[in-house]
């Protein structure tokens, strides 16, 4: 059998697993059985299928007719779309574990089966949509894939702000759609045939010009993937779906985007310079706002969210450098630019994923996501920190783990370029090395005070120190990703030379032409591994050093060093916002963060409150005005529908004269 | 395989002195302080004892602590040493050395610190809290800095490793290069200050929490985890004065086991000045700090932009 059956098959027993689970609604526990059973057995085969063509680097075609002028059921499987179904496959299976145990709870309520029904739409539909070959097909699918989450979002849609992120979500998938509806319209050849391979062909023959294409598709592909400032939606609407929901929406389907616009890449034939540093700028921009204000964020799954746009933003700058590299004919910098980013997909797939489970764990066990109310969970809830920790240090990029691999492809393909010899190379490489730099070392010190602030310390809150451990499917869920993210950082030089399929795909270039630069950066990966090997010999020899002189001279327990003060409460904590604070004063500018104080200074001062929030300023300063100025306008052209038959009919015969008037 | 060892041999030792020889450094910095403010001093061995004397003892935990703060002593000591290993001591390279290992170093250093702000978070205590979020800031603004450096080395000498970059930089002529070397130096200078929480950023021997930022961090490790953070702290000074000497003294025409004894020699004159420096000038305010890695980030864009004119 070929993979595109296996692929179909998985996709399909999706679509049957979902419609199943929503028939069987009214029986909680059947839908519950039947979502697991058959998105596992889904995943499974579907993966099975993608990794054999990434393996082997093999392409299928599948055309069926159907009655749609200009268009034909056009599917396909090559590397590229492999690449971007094992993340589709293997996050929503296992997400799909983790779901099944966190809506335990909820079993007896109707909507369970609805949430199940739109979870595997939605994941059958991102495959789907990179399985088009036709223009058509694509945005059928794509539509499908933008409207599921619209109902995950509103999963408890008794709450407003669930109701707003809903609202807002929709405008924004809308707009992007638009822009994908006028790209495909202008990529065909005189509006005749929507199929990707006639786009393709007549890449010289084109009347819309080739930037107008690219920006189309930046724009469109881009508020999917989450672009600053197209980004306002991911804020919104992760935190309101159901934790496996968030996970396969910030982990999955923004990548969908990415997977969009690289298509269209392949298609328009060799890049202009330009589009690269197009890309290097959005990469940089939303690479760093996006961590930033991840940084100034108190809810957790808001923070997540955010940091899923700096993500985008580090896939984004790998992807510009590869194509300054591929307009200027620099092999290099092209393989190793494009590597980095795509292999960036997959890592983010992995721990944006875990850290979604992670923490949907915590509103599980802790009943809350304020970082400010958390703390100390460690203990009561081991499996989770230590799953929480592993995605926190390979989301900023901490050896030996996958984020490291990934950014260094990305840092190679910069040294690549600052060594270049043209000017215009040798600034975005620069800007990509120094974004990435930035990125990392704020990257950290978001994920520090997140784990820091849930896991370590004392529970600053009753729920926090009661809080329970996650349930058996969670952990597993929780445990697979994690042990994903260490074995891609570990096997990094055996993962790196796979990408030269996809790669070959993208650039219409034979596999062979790029392989250099990629066995060359996965013989460095390769010491690097003899170097963490020593590392992990290290921490083995030091640690069994540690335990024979704890046996000599057993270890004391005492309090916290308090200045010598021995009753401290949880209070006096440094909480997560003094935490970020020094960094987010530096841009305070930017982030505009809400402050508001009760201070009291007086002889005998009462209790003083202090409280910050951190709301998106691109949503609150930029587009809810411009939107508000648009309804305005939109509200003038009301003088003319005053409802009256004689005013229309007016109309209808001025039109008539106009129209007389012009064709004479 | 002789001859291979033979070369390596050079690297080995250089290691081993690194590891021998970094206590022996820092009391070299305490001596200098000392003998500045008219005083003897300590014994240049005072770290050593200091260091057996707690690995005798028994260490204190907080009953809020976990099992992170416990294993965050060993990573941080793990993660100096495998960096040490990518680290080239002037002219005689690294033990083990790739393409890309100036990045390998970078993460294993950033590893070691973010096990570090953990192990701060994990007592629960508030000024640990406060040195976290210090580390947090300074560690952020710092990276992109060692970066550029490290690119505008990489664009000056056409080299993609550490070592290859000192061996290339040893044979380029040292006159022409001194326009972009002497802000690398200054680039490279005030990130070892930083990463080593020296003055003017951070008081080593200061005695008040709320004014420190490496010592406040590790406030309640004691006994044998005590010792190892000091001895990975004494390393990564090693490591980033080895990186300075490496590009301070670019020294032609010596090589094998000549440079080794110049790179030893270069790292004392290094922590010779550090002690001068920490002497004749008070620890600058918090705020302004950012101001002095804005200032090094100046410096490395400057020598970036003057690699251009040099090659």
């Amino acid at each position: 059998m070929s993979p595109l059956t296996f692929v179909g098959a998985g996709l399909a027993l999706f679509c049957w697993t979902g419609a199943s689970s929503w028939l069987a609604r009214n029986h909680g526990r059947l839908a519950q059985g039947l979502a697991g059973v058959g998105g596992v057995l889904a995943s499974v085969i579907g993966l099975w299928g993608a990794v054999d063509v990434l393996v082997s680097g093999r392409s299928f075609e599948l055309t069926l007719p159907w009655s749609m002028p200009g268009s034909t059921l056009h599917l396909g499987l090559d590397p590229l779309s492999a690449f971007f179904l094992v993340p589709v496959f293997f996050g929503a299976g296992v997400a799909t574990i983790y779901g099944v145990s966190y809506l335990r709870h909820d079993a007896g309520r109707r909507r369970i089966g609805r949430t199940w029904f739109f979870y595997f739409l939605l994941a059958a539909a991102m495959g789907f949509v990179t399985l088009a070959r036709d223009g058509l097909v694509f945005l059928l699918a794509w539509e499908v894939m933008a409207l599921s989450p619209l109902f995950l979002v509103l999963f408890e849609h008794e709450r407003p702000q669930n109701r707003r992120a809903a609202w807002i979500y929709l405008v924004a998938s809308h707009l992007g759609a638009a822009c994908l509806l006028a790209l495909f319209l202008l990529l065909s050849p005189e509006g005749a045939s929507l199929d990707f391979n006639a786009y393709a062909a007549s890449s010289a023959s084109r009347a819309a010009p080739p930037t107008l294409l690219f920006a189309l598709a930046v724009l469109g592909f881009g508020s999917k993937a989450g672009f600053v400032p197209l980004h306002v939606w991911l804020p919104e609407a992760h935190p309101a779906a159901p934790s496996h929901a968030s996970a396969l929406m910030s982990g999955v389907m923004i990548k969908i985007g990415i997977y969009g616009l690289l298509r269209v890449l392949s298609l328009l034939g060799t890049p202009d310079e330009s589009w690269g540093w197009t890309l290097v700028a959005i990469g940089a921009t939303s690479g760093v706002s996006g961590i930033l204000f991840a940084l100034a964020q108190r809810d957790l799954k808001r923070l997540l969210a955010y940091c899923s746009v700096e993500n985008i933003g580090i896939i984004t700058l790998g992807l510009g450098l590869g194509l300054v590299g591929w307009a200027r004919g620099e092999t290099t910098l092209m393989v190793l630019g494009f590597a980095g980013g795509l292999l960036h997909v997959l890592n983010h797939s992995l721990f944006k994923s875990l850290l979604f489970l992670g923490a949907g764990a915590i509103q599980h066990g802790a009943k809350t996501l304020d970082l400010e109310q958390l703390g100390g969970l460690s203990r009561r809830m081991p499996v989770t920190a230590g799953t929480f920790l592993v995605g926190a240090a390979a989301i900023v990029g901490l050896p030996p783990l996958n984020g490291f691999v990934s950014e260094f492809l990305i840092l190679l393909a910069g040294l690549a370029g600052v060594g270049g010899s043209s000017a215009s190379i040798v600034v975005a490489a620069m800007v990509g090395v120094v974004a990435i730099g930035l990125i990392g070392g704020l990257a950290a010190a978001t994920f520090v005070k997140a784990h820091g602030t849930a896991f370590l310390g004392t529970a600053r809150s009753q729920a926090a120190a009661e809080a329970h451990e996650a349930d058996p499917g969670m952990r597993v869920a929780m445990l697979t990703f994690a042990g994903a993210c260490v074995l891609v950082g570990l096997a990094g030089s055996f993962v790196v030379p796979l990408l030269g399929a996809p790669l070959a795909v993208l650039l219409r270039q034979p596999v062979a032409a790029l392989s250099v630069p990629l066995f060359a950066a996965a013989d460095s990966l390769g010491v690097a591994l003899l170097v963490f090997a020593g590392f992990f010999v290290l921490l083995l020899a030091l640690f069994t050093l540690r335990r024979v002189l704890a046996k000599r001279q057993p270890a004391v327990e005492a309090e916290t060093w308090g200045c010598g003060y021995p009753e401290t409460t949880p209070r006096v904590q440094y909480t997560a916002s003094s935490f970020a604070h020094p960094l987010t004063r530096e841009v305070a500018s930017v982030l505009r963060t809400k402050e508001s104080h009760v201070d009291r200074e007086a002889l005998f001062p009462k209790p003083a409150t202090f409280q910050t929030s951190t709301p998106d300023p691109v949503l609150d300063h930029l587009l809810t005005p411009l939107f508000e100025g648009v309804a305005k306008l939109a509200s003038r052209a009301r003088v003319l529908q005053q409802g009256t038959v004689h005013l229309y009919v007016l109309y209808l015969a001025l039109t008539l004269v106009f129209l007389l008037l012009g064709l004479r | 395989m002789m001859a291979r060892l033979a070369t390596l041999a050079p690297s080995v030792v250089a290691l081993l002195l690194g590891l021998g020889l970094a206590f022996w450094m820092v009391g070299l910095v305490s001596r200098t302080k000392a003998r500045v403010a008219g005083r003897v001093g300590a014994p240049l061995v005072q770290c050593y004892r200091d260091a057996i004397k707690l690995l005798g003892k028994a260490a204190v935990y907080s009953r809020t602590t976990t099992a992170l703060f416990k294993a965050s002593p060993v990573v941080s000591l793990a993660t100096v040493l495998a960096a040490l290993a990518m680290v080239p001591l002037g002219d005689v390279e690294a033990v083990v050395h790739f393409s890309g290992d100036l990045f390998a170093v970078g993460g294993l250093l950033a590893l070691g610190r973010f096990g570090t702000m953990l192990a701060a978070l994990d007592t629960g205590s508030p000024f640990e809290g406060m040195g976290a979020s210090r580390e947090a800031q300074f560690g952020a603004l710092l990276e992109p800095v060692f970066l550029i450096t490290l690119a505008a080395l990489s664009r000056l000498t056409g080299a993609t490793s550490l070592t290859e970059m000192m061996h290339v930089l040893h044979r380029m002529d040292a006159t022409t290069t001194l326009p972009v070397v002497l802000p690398l130096v200054a680039a490279l200078g005030v990130a070892y200050l930083v990463e080593n929480a020296r003055m003017p950023v951070d008081d080593p021997t200061t005695h008040l929490e709320l004014t420190m930022i490496h010592e406040v961090m590790i406030l309640d490790h004691s006994g044998p985890d005590l010792a190892f953070l000091e001895y990975a702290a004494a390393l990564k000074q090693w490591l980033f004065a080895a990186l300075l000497v490496g590009v301070l003294l670019p020294i032609a025409g010596v090589s094998g086991w000549a440079s080794l004894a110049w790179g030893v020699a270069g790292i004392a004159s290094v922590s010779i000045a550090v002690g001068t420096i920490e002497s004749s000038m008070a620890r600058l305010r918090f705020r302004n700090v950012p101001g002095l890695i804005l200032g090094a980030g100046a410096a490395s864009v400057v020598a970036f932009l003057l690699t251009g004119m040099v090659r």
